[in-house]
């Protein structure tokens, strides 16, 4: 009976709160059994074990139901288990679903199947141990571990003295307690319920863009092509006259908002308010797609799509704030429009790019890559935060270069402006 | 029927298919389990190869689908034919009979026309199911296709269901232009498939370029895949490299060192874009060489 050992297992191991439940169990299940044992044993031992690895593949974010399971035991109980080189890809076929767990999935399998001797070496070292490294690759796998530990770190913001937000001379007159929330420049809002109340306008906002938005194109739908399959079918009892007509209308696609934000650190005291944005568009649009970046560009949209607003929002205002320092606009569009363009963007898509323009890059390569961008897009949209402060002319060498090829260039320093690109992008 | 993997792989052997080590195993699983099988990866790695390849190799009749945007049910699964119909009702019209009679006439098999769909569930032996570029059509269709790889029957309003007479082996392709719905992802098997490695290139150029010899194809597969490493818009696939390497074995060339001249101006047949060949410079076609060859 292999049900047995297991159940020890799972004894120890909630005796030892600092392993990680969720992912201790199965490696420390592994650990105690070698791949000959499971071979011998009784279906429901390697059933068991192989729950486990289901288990710890939807820890790291695979998409593993019933259904798999199920079919894994079957493969499990077929020819194909009995050669490791046969079993992985028949797994690996059959658990990932997305490019991505296919690049995950040789290392979990490994861990999981192949290295419990070591494993077991560094558990009782205390050492964190490689068992830990999927999972937790799941929570970093958007932030480009290199930006974090960049030298350039102070580069930007000396750059960017001149017109600092700590300079707080600069801003819009008039932003007063008793105004409305959605006049006051973001940076002044600090108080923790006006934070939270500017938050959920900010989400509120991105659902009523794109509510409007929808209703639109509903009126706008109209018929242009007759449709023959309906019009026959109508027309028999007119002895094949065809009176009465059917048309086809015409499906308009949605808009697709492509959102790249700069997380930079003279961006810093706008990036938790635009995190929570994002967060908003990603979750009411249906084809929404977000990027941040800083020194280089991370696709976000994954984590955005946590269910859990404020885990999704913390998690990502976190990479944020790791990553405030130099920024390579330049560069990160480049990336963009190399890895990201040919997927996310079609002919009804919309970039919106926050960022005050302050780029450490060659301005001339983000001319080129802008000039790459507006030739696969419909608009470009340029949010500044800065343009909501008094005198404020684009003078940054990165704004300069990016401005001919953009098509609206608006502020974005309170709620208002943000609501005021509504009608532009309904209009695309 | 079961068929083992190691059958598989030397019938994809047998075929002429180079196969990487793991897709095998990816088709005996498609079999053993019954499920469709998904591939990505970028535009020019031969996803659409492995559906013909499979076709192939249980020797049946291959059926392809290619979406775009906007594909919608008349295209992929059936359609009347309209002209038949309409002279069926004027001339049965003439003889007087009454409508309802024609119309059951008119809407009977002998006007349907089978569109990829409806073919793949009709046949006696069971299909290979290409359906290419899923990620090209809408959303409202991956959900229609969907529906059709769980239940294999259609529904026609005007002739009632048709079942499946045989369940036909479906291969779906996916260049990743959209993100594709988690419950398509979850109905298939997923395989990967990467730009091979160069052993295996050189090997699919010897299968597909006649008279071409071992050294040669060898470097060719070096040299491309030094080139997939330079920084383009447009990385060559292996259609590309097979354009090239026929292109150098009809200069009845030999050896690519001998040779840098022809190397960089034959090397249209991988860049495809303007800013590419821009990049990939008389300097940095002679760097490449000196490094694979």
């Amino acid at each position: 009976m292999g049900g047995g050992r297991p159940h020890s297992t799972h004894s120890r191991e909630s005796g030892n709160p600092a392993l990680g439940p969720r992912n201790g169990a199965p490696h420390r299940a592994s650990a105690m059994r070698t791949p000959r044992g499971d071979e011998g044993g009784t279906m429901f031992g390697a059933g068991r074990r192989l729950a486990g690895f289901a288990r710890t593949l939807r820890d790291n974010g695979f998409q593993v139901g019933l259904a798999e399971t199920r079919d894994a035991l079957r493969v499990l109980a077929s020819p194909a288990a009995l050669r490791a080189t046969s079993l992985k890809p028949a797994l690996r076929a059959l658990f990932c679903a997305t490019h991505s767990d296919w690049e995950r999935f040789d290392e979990i399998f490994d861990a999981f199947w192949r290295g419990r001797d070591m494993r077991q070496r560094q558990v009782l070292s205390g050492a964190p141990s490689a068992s830990h490294a999927p999972a937790r690759r799941l929570a970093e796998a958007h932030v480009p571990q290199q930006a974090l530990g960049l030298p350039d770190h102070a580069e930007r913001r000396s750059d960017g003295t001149g017109e600092s937000p700590a300079d707080g001379r600069g801003r819009r007159e008039g932003a007063s307690g008793t105004e409305a929330l959605s006049t006051v420049d973001l940076r002044h809002i600090v108080d923790p319920d006006d934070v939270a109340a500017t938050h959920a306008l900010a989400a509120r906002l991105a659902r009523v863009m794109r509510a409007r938005l929808v209703r639109r194109e509903q009126i706008r739908r109209r018929g242009r092509r007759i449709d023959l399959r309906r019009t026959i079918h109508r027309n028999v009892a007119h002895g094949g006259t065809l009176i009465d007509l059917a048309w086809r209308r015409r499906k308009i696609k949605p808009l697709r908002l492509v959102v790249l934000l700069d997380a930079s650190g003279s961006m810093s005291l706008y990036t938790a308010f635009f995190v929570r944005f994002l967060y908003g568009v990603v979750d009411t649009f249906r084809e929404a797609e977000a990027f941040v970046f800083h020194t280089r560009l991370a696709h976000v949209s994954p984590s955005l799509r946590d269910r859990d607003v404020t885990r999704a929002v913390e998690k990502l205002a976190l990479m944020a704030q790791g990553i405030g320092g130099g920024t390579r606009i330049g560069e990160s569009l480049a990336s963009f429009n190399r890895w990201h363009a040919r997927r996310v963007i079609n002919s009804r898509t919309a970039v919106l790019i926050v960022s005050d323009g302050y780029d450490t890059g060659a301005p001339e390569e983000l001319a080129e890559e802008m000039r790459h961008l507006r030739r696969r897009c419909r608009k470009i949209i340029w949010l500044n935060p800065l343009i909501g402060w008094r005198d404020y002319a684009p003078q940054a060498r990165g704004m300069q270069a990016a401005l001919p090829y953009v098509d609206l260039f608006a502020p974005a320093h309170n709620l208002q402006s943000l609501a005021a690109l509504e009608p532009f992008l309904a209009r695309i | 029927m079961t068929i083992k993997r190691e059958d598989i792989a030397d019938r994809l052997a047998a075929v002429g298919y180079v196969a990487d080590r793991d897709i095998a195993t990816a088709l005996w699983l498609m079999e053993f389990l019954k499920r469709p099988l998904l591939l990505e990866g970028e535009a020019g790695v031969g996803k659409t190869e492995v559906g013909k390849a499979l076709a192939a190799v249980h020797k049946a009749e291959l059926i392809r689908l290619q979406c775009y945007e906007g594909l919608d049910q008349n295209a992929a699964l059936y359609e009347w034919n309209y002209q038949r119909q309409l002279l069926a009702i004027k001339t049965r019209e003439g003889v007087g009979e009454n409508a309802d009679a024609i119309e059951e006439h008119i809407f009977s098999e002998k006007y349907l026309l089978e569109r990829p769909l409806l073919a793949a569930i009709r046949r006696a032996s069971p299909p290979v199911l290409l359906i290419d570029e899923v990620d090209r059509a809408d959303e409202e269709f991956e959900a229609f296709l969907l529906e059709l790889l769980s239940d294999f029957q259609v529904s026609i309003p005007e002739l009632g269901t048709i079942k499946a007479t045989s369940i036909p082996r479906v291969v779906l392709t996916s260049n990743g232009t959209r993100e594709l719905s988690d419950a398509l992802r979850r109905r298939c098997l997923y395989h990967y498939i990467d730009f091979p490695e160069v052993d295996r290139e050189a090997k699919i150029i010897l299968v597909r370029t006649p008279g071409i010899d071992t050294t040669l194809a060898l470097q060719i597969a070096r040299m491309v895949a030094a080139v997939r490493k330079e920084d383009l818009r447009k990385v060559p696939g292996v259609a590309e490299t097979l354009d090239w390497a026929a292109t150098l074995a009809g200069l009845e060339l030999h050896d690519l060192r001998q040779e840098p001249e022809a190397v960089y101006e034959t090397m249209i047949c991988l860049l495809k874009t303007h800013e590419d060949r821009a990049r990939v410079t008389r300097e940095v076609s002679e760097r490449l060489l000196g490094k694979v060859a």
